[in-house]
C-alpha cells in the first residue's frame, strides 16, 4: 500500500513525570490516539487519529497531556495554504467527496464583530435589569393588520382571530439537530433545558422518538425534503411545524446522516434500514414552485387544525430577500434564515465553506424587503449560523430579527470542541454519535443543566445590554437598526445592513 | 444516612474513581507520589466492573444490618458511631475472610501485600463527600441521602 | 426488664447489641462459664500458631459491658434451670432470677470413647483454656509429634497450628479424605496435597483405638489397623455437638440441639437460645439441624435479643458456610456441596496451572451450593443468589468466569441490590 502523505493534525505531548500510567486517556479516546505499552509499562500516543478534542487533556487526573497543532510547516505560501494541500491529499487518497463537520470555520469578513452597540447617556437614561422589570417574552408568529375590539360591560373583549403563536420567554431557541446526527442523550437535555426556560426545540430531519412525545411542547416538527419519521402522530404531538427547504451548512443539497450512525433506534424513528446512509433530496420533490410550497403549507395547517404555526426554514443565499417574501406570502408563520456559519453533522467541505452568505447581511436585506413590502408583521424572522454570544444576538434582533435559532453554542455548551469529525460517528464528548460506550458520556442530566446556564446567563446580559440602551422590551430592539453603528466598514457594506458608520451620530 | 447510588447508564468506564480512590487511600495522599513513589502500591477499596461498554463502581453498601459486621469472627468489623458507616479495623482483622463470604456484593477485597487483611470502602472517613462522587466526570455516582 | 444471657459468644454479644439498640435501661446480666470478656473462639488456633497476641483474642472492646451497661459474671457455670421459678443455678450454688432469658451456652467437644482419653497430654480444641493448656504442656514436656484425631476445620486449624510450631504432626481420618462436611472430593485434595506438601502426615479411613500412657503422659497412639503412632501429644478436633445439658433435665425440648420456634424462642415461654446450642431449619436440605457457624450465632442471637425486647423478627433460617484458608489456601464453601442426590446440575471449573477451583450446584435452576478455592473474592455474590433463591439459568454460563461479578447479573436485580439501602436480614 502506498505512502500516506496526510500527516496528522495534532500533536499530544505527554509530561512523563506527571504520567502515572492510570490508562483514562486509552480508554477514552475513541480514535486509540493512546496506546498501554504492556512490556514498559508505559503509554505512547498514535497521532495519526488524533481530532483534537481534548478528552484525554481534560479527564487526564494529573493534567499531563497537552494538545498542540503539528508544526510541520509547509513552505509558507499565501496560495497554497496547508489545508488546501492537506484536502487534495486527502482526496488523492479516498476519491471522494471531501467531508466535513460543524460550522465554515474559513477567515472569512464577520459583520457582528464589526458592529458595535449603543448605550444610553444623559438623556433617555439606561435601565437597571435588577431593578427594573425588562421584557424578553417573544411571540413568533403571523401577526394581524390591525386589531379590532368591541366594547363590554366589563371592559373591551378582541374581535380579530389572532393566528397560533409560539411564546418564548428569551429569544433564544434551540436550531435543528437530528436524532441521528446528535445522540439521544443530547436530544433529552436540549428537550428538557427547553421545557425549563421556556423555549423549543427543534426534531431535525431525524423525525422524533416516541420517549419525547412528553416534551412536544416544547417541539418545533421539521419536515424535510426525506420527511424521515413524519407522520400523523408527529405533527400532532408538536407545538409547531418547520418545512425544511435548506440550512446554512449546506445550502442547496439535502441532509445527510451516514450510515454508521444509523442504529436500531434511529432506523425505528427515522423508518429506514439499519446501516444504510440516510440522505435527503435536494428539494422537495414535491415543492417546485412558491405554489407548491403553499400548497404544503396549507396542507399541515389543515392536517393540525389551524392550531400551530408553520415555520419555512432556509438557507442564507444570494436572493434571499425576495425569496422570504414569496414564503410569507405562501402563508408561512415564520420564516427560519440559516446563515453561511450555520453548523452540521455531516456536509461535503466545499459546499459547507463556499456557499451562502453571512447570517447578519440575510436579517438586514430580509427585513428591510418585508418592511418596504408592507408585509413585515405577517411572519416572526428567525436567525440562525453561528452565533457566539448575547452580543450576536442582541446585535441580530437589532438588524431585524424576531428571535434567533442557535445550534452550535448550545452543543459547545454540553462538551463539543469543534474537532469537526461529527461525520465519523466517534465524537468523544457523546454528541454526535450513537455508540453506546461513547454516547453514556453525555450525561443528561449535566448536559441540560449547563444549556440551561447558558440561556440564562445570554439572557441576563441581553438584558444587561438592552438596559444599557434604554430599552426594557427586546420588542423595542427589533429592526431598531439606530443601535448598531459599523467600523471598519465600507460604504456598500453599511448601506445592505442599513445601519451608519461608527462616529455619525443620529 | 447519606450513600453512595450508582447510575451505570452514566458509568464511562474511566476509573477515575479507582484512581482517586487508591490516592485517598495511600500514604502520601498526593496523586503522583502514590502512583510512583509508594511501594507496595495502595489498594483502591471500590470494585470496578465492566463488561463490553458496561460499566460501574462498586462501593461498600454499608448496609443497616450489615452481614459483614454479623460474621466477622474478630469484630474488626464494625459500625463507627459517628458517621455510621461500616468500618474494618485492620489492626484486628485477621483474613479469615468470612466477610467476603457473606457480602451479597461481593465488595471486600483481600489486601495480602504487607498483612492479611480485608479491605473495602470506608466512605472516605473525615471527607464531606467520597473522593469517588467528586471526581467522577459524569455524575455517575452519586452521595444522597434517600 | 432483667434479661439474663447464659452464654458470653457470638450469639450472647448479638443479642446484647440487639436489646441495647432497643432498651437502653433494662438490666442485662450475662452468665459465662469461662473467666474471659467476650472472645473470638476461632481464633484459639491462631493464638496457638502465634499469629494473634492475648490482646487480640476479645472479641469486643475493653469497656464493652461498661457502655452497654451489662453487668457480666465471668467464670461461673450455671448448672440448673428452675423454670417454675425462674431460676438459674450456678454451680457455687447461687441461685439467679430472670425473667427473659437466653441460653447460649455452644457446643461441647466431642470426645469419643477412647481408651486414655483422660491422660496426661490429650487435649481437646475448644476454648481459650485449651490453647493454654497446650503451650503450658509444650513449655513443661518434650514434645515433637502431635497426633490430631479429626481432619475437619477443627483438626486441621489445629494441626496448622502446630505445624507452624515447628512441631510434626499426624492427622489422623475417620473418613477418606479430609473435610468431608465441607468440602467435594476436589477441594478435598488441592487442600491434601498442600497439608501433605507442609509436612504434614495424613492417615485416612482409621481411627483411634488407644492412646498409650508413657511415664506419667502418653507415648502414642494405636490405630483401628493396629498401626502404633509415637507421640507426646493428642488433641481432638473432631468437633462439637450442642451442649444441652442444660436443659436436659427440663420441659425445653431438644433434638440434636435445643429446639427453637423462628423466633428463637424455646417451647417454654420467654426463653429463648441462640448459636451452637439450637437447632434451626436448614432452608436448602430442608431438615432441622444444629448449623454452628459463626455468622449464624450472631444473627440468632440478634434475633433472640429483639424478641426478647418485645420485637416480632424472625429468623428465617440459615444454611451451611465456612471461609478457612488452610495451608495458604484460601477456600470458601457455602450450602450443598454433596451432589449425592439426583437433580442436581453441577458447574465446574478447575485451573490445573493455577490450582484454581470453582464449583456451583443448581437445583432446578437456583444456587444450592458453591465452593471457591483460591479464587474467593466475589464469593459473597454466589452466598446472596442462595439466601435470594435467585433463578440463575438465564446466566449459568458466567457463573464460573473469572471476571464474574454484580454486571453478570440481570440488571432489575443488580439494581434492587446497589439502589436499594444495603441487605437487610
Amino acid at each position: 500500500m502506498s505512502l500516506s502523505l496526510y500527516t496528522s493534525e495534532f500533536r499530544i505531548e505527554r509530561d512523563l513525570e506527571r504520567c502515572i500510567v492510570c490508562q483514562v486517556c486509552v480508554r477514552q479516546c475513541a480514535n486509540d490516539c493512546h496506546v498501554f505499552d504492556v512490556d514498559d509499562d508505559c503509554v505512547v500516543s498514535n497521532e495519526r487519529n488524533c481530532v483534537g478534542c481534548h478528552r484525554c487533556a481534560t479527564l487526564c487526573p494529573t493534567n499531563a497531556i497537552t494538545i498542540t497543532q503539528n508544526p510541520n510547516d509547509y513552505k509558507s505560501n499565501a496560495n497554497w495554504t496547508a489545508r488546501a494541500i492537506k484536502n487534495i491529499y486527502k482526496q488523492a487518497e479516498s476519491g471522494g467527496v471531501l467531508l466535513t463537520g460543524m460550522g465554515c470555520d474559513r477567515k472569512l469578513p464577520s459583520y457582528f464583530d464589526r458592529m458595535l452597540l449603543n448605550a444610553s447617556q444623559v438623556t433617555n437614561p439606561s435601565i437597571d435589569p435588577l431593578r427594573e422589570p425588562m421584557e424578553l417574552r417573544t411571540h413568533l408568529g403571523s401577526k394581524p393588520e390591525r386589531v379590532t375590539f368591541r366594547r363590554t360591560k366589563e371592559g373591551y373583549d378582541l374581535t380579530t382571530v389572532l393566528s397560533p403563536q409560539l411564546v418564548i420567554e428569551t429569544p433564544i431557541l434551540f436550531s435543528a439537530m437530528s436524532y441521528g446526527s446528535i445522540s439521544y442523550n443530547a436530544c433529552l437535555a436540549l428537550a428538557t433545558a427547553a421545557r425549563t426556560v421556556g423555549t423549543f426545540y427543534n426534531t431535525g430531519e431525524g423525525g422524533l422518538h416516541r420517549d419525547f412525545y412528553p416534551f412536544g411542547e416544547n417541539t418545533i416538527a421539521q419536515v424535510a425534503s426525506g420527511r424521515f419519521g413524519v407522520h400523523a402522530e408527529y405533527l400532532d404531538v408538536a407545538a409547531a411545524i418547520e418545512i425544511k427547504i435548506g440550512q446554512g451548512a449546506k445550502p442547496g443539497i439535502g441532509g445527510h446522516l451516514p450510515g454508521e450512525k444509523v442504529s436500531e433506534e434511529i432506523s425505528q424513528t427515522r423508518m429506514i434500514p439499519v446501516g444504510t446512509d440516510a440522505i435527503s433530496p435536494a428539494p422537495h420533490h414535491d415543492i417546485y414552485s412558491i405554489e407548491d410550497l403553499r400548497q404544503l403549507i396549507f396542507a399541515l395547517k389543515e392536517a393540525t387544525g389551524y392550531r400551530k404555526p408553520v415555520s419555512v426554514k432556509i438557507a442564507a443565499v444570494h436572493n434571499v430577500a425576495p425569496i422570504a417574501s414569496g414564503i410569507i406570502r405562501a402563508g408561512a408563520d415564520i420564516v427560519a434564515i440559516d446563515g453561511l456559519r450555520g453548523g452540521t453533522g455531516a456536509a461535503p467541505t466545499m459546499i459547507r465553506d463556499h456557499v451562502g452568505i453571512p447570517i447578519e447581511l440575510a436579517i438586514a436585506a430580509v427585513d428591510r424587503r418585508l418592511r418596504e413590502e408592507g408585509i413585515r408583521h405577517r411572519a416572526s424572522i428567525i436567525a440562525g449560523g453561528g452565533f457566539r454570544n448575547s452580543a450576536d444576538i442582541v446585535k441580530a434582533i437589532a438588524l431585524g430579527a424576531d428571535a434567533v435559532y442557535i445550534a452550535t453554542s448550545a452543543l459547545v455548551a454540553m462538551g463539543c470542541h469543534l474537532c469537526q469529525k461529527c461525520y465519523t460517528g466517534k465524537c468523544n464528548w457523546g454528541i454526535a454519535t450513537q455508540d453506546p460506550y461513547l454516547t453514556r458520556r453525555l450525561n443528561p442530566n449535566i448536559a441540560q443543566r449547563r444549556l440551561v446556564n447558558l440561556l440564562r446567563g445570554w439572557s441576563l446580559e441581553i438584558k444587561e445590554m438592552l438596559g444599557g440602551m434604554g430599552i426594557n422590551a427586546i420588542e423595542s430592539l427589533r429592526g431598531n437598526r439606530e443601535h448598531l453603528r459599523g467600523v471598519g466598514m465600507t460604504q456598500n457594506e453599511l448601506d445592505i445592513l442599513g445601519i451608519k458608520g461608527a462616529g455619525e451620530a443620529w | 444516612m447519606k450513600r453512595i447510588y450508582i447510575h451505570e447508564e452514566y458509568c464511562i468506564g474511566c476509573r477515575l474513581c479507582e484512581i482517586h480512590c487508591l490516592v485517598r487511600h495511600s500514604e502520601s495522599k498526593k496523586i503522583v507520589k502514590a502512583f510512583k513513589e509508594e511501594f507496595p502500591r495502595a489498594m483502591s477499596m471500590l470494585v470496578f466492573e465492566e463488561e463490553g461498554y458496561l460499566s460501574f463502581a462498586l462501593q461498600c453498601r454499608h448496609c443497616e444490618e450489615a452481614p459483614c459486621v454479623q460474621a466477622c469472627i474478630t469484630g474488626a468489623m464494625h459500625r463507627d458511631e459517628e458517621t455510621n458507616a461500616v468500618i474494618c479495623d485492620q489492626d484486628k482483622c485477621v483474613g479469615c475472610w468470612m466477610c467476603i463470604m457473606v457480602c451479597p456484593f461481593g465488595v471486600i477485597k483481600r489486601d495480602t501485600e504487607t498483612k492479611q487483611v480485608a479491605s473495602k470502602c470506608d466512605l472516605c472517613q473525615g471527607e464531606d463527600v467520597p473522593v469517588c462522587v467528586q471526581n467522577c466526570p459524569n455524575e455517575a455516582i452519586t452521595f444522597e441521602e434517600r | 426488664m432483667k434479661y439474663t444471657i447464659i452464654g458470653n459468644s457470638a450469639a450472647a454479644i448479638g443479642a446484647v447489641e440487639a436489646i441495647r439498640s432497643q432498651d437502653d435501661s433494662g438490666e442485662i446480666m450475662v452468665i459465662s462459664r469461662e473467666p474471659y470478656r467476650a472472645y473470638s473462639r476461632p481464633l484459639i488456633t491462631y493464638l496457638l500458631a502465634g499469629h494473634v497476641d492475648e490482646a487480640r483474642m476479645y472479641y469486643r472492646d475493653d469497656n464493652f459491658y461498661e457502655r452497654m451497661g451489662v453487668r457480666p459474671l465471668l467464670g461461673k457455670k450455671a448448672s440448673a434451670l428452675d423454670l417454675d421459678e425462674r431460676q438459674i443455678e450456678l454451680e457455687d450454688g447461687e441461685q439467679l432470677g430472670f425473667e427473659k432469658l437466653l441460653i447460649a451456652v455452644g457446643g461441647s467437644p466431642i470426645v469419643p470413647q477412647v481408651d486414655g482419653a483422660h491422660l496426661k497430654g490429650v487435649f481437646t480444641m475448644m476454648e481459650w483454656d485449651d490453647t493454654k493448656k497446650i503451650q503450658q504442656y509444650l513449655e513443661t514436656y518434650p514434645v515433637s509429634r502431635v497426633v490430631v484425631i479429626g481432619g475437619g476445620l477443627i483438626g486441621l486449624k489445629a494441626a496448622e497450628a502446630l505445624n507452624k510450631l515447628g512441631l510434626e504432626v499426624t492427622v489422623i481420618e475417620l473418613i477418606d479424605r479430609i473435610m468431608s462436611a465441607n468440602f467435594d472430593e476436589k477441594a478435598s485434595e488441592i487442600v491434601q496435597r498442600r497439608l501433605i506438601q507442609k509436612g504434614i502426615a495424613l492417615v485416612t479411613q482409621n481411627t483411634v483405638e488407644r492412646i498409650l500412657q508413657y511415664k506419667n503422659r502418653i507415648g502414642g497412639v494405636v490405630l483401628k489397623d493396629h498401626r502404633r503412632i509415637d507421640c507426646q501429644m493428642v488433641i481432638f478436633g473432631i468437633g462439637v455437638h450442642p451442649n444441652i445439658s442444660l436443659v436436659e433435665d427440663t420441659p425445653i425440648e431438644y433434638g440434636k440441639g435445643i429446639q427453637v420456634d423462628e423466633h428463637m424462642q424455646t417451647t417454654v415461654k420467654d426463653v429463648y437460645a441462640a448459636g451452637d446450642v439450637v437447632e434451626v431449619r436448614d432452608v436448602l436440605l430442608n431438615k432441622v439441624r444444629p448449623i454452628a457457624i459463626w455468622p449464624n450465632a450472631y444473627k440468632q442471637g440478634w434475633v433472640a435479643g429483639c424478641n426478647m425486647v418485645g420485637g416480632r423478627k424472625s429468623y428465617p433460617g440459615g444454611f451451611a458456610m465456612n471461609s478457612i484458608e488452610l495451608f495458604d489456601v484460601p477456600t470458601i464453601s457455602v450450602g450443598i456441596l454433596q451432589n449425592g442426590e439426583n437433580g442436581f446440575e453441577v458447574l465446574k471449573h478447575f485451573d490445573r496451572k493455577r490450582d484454581v477451583y470453582k464449583k456451583i450446584m443448581l437445583r432446578d435452576g437456583v444456587i444450592v451450593g458453591a465452593i471457591l478455592v483460591r479464587d474467593i473474592d466475589r464469593a459473597g455474590i454466589y452466598t446472596g443468589l442462595i439466601r435470594e433463591q435467585i433463578n440463575v439459568s438465564g446466566f449459568r454460563d458466567v457463573l464460573l468466569r473469572e471476571d464474574f461479578g454484580l454486571i453478570s447479573l440481570p440488571k432489575e436485580y443488580r439494581k434492587h441490590l446497589v439502589e436499594g439501602e444495603g441487605v437487610y436480614l
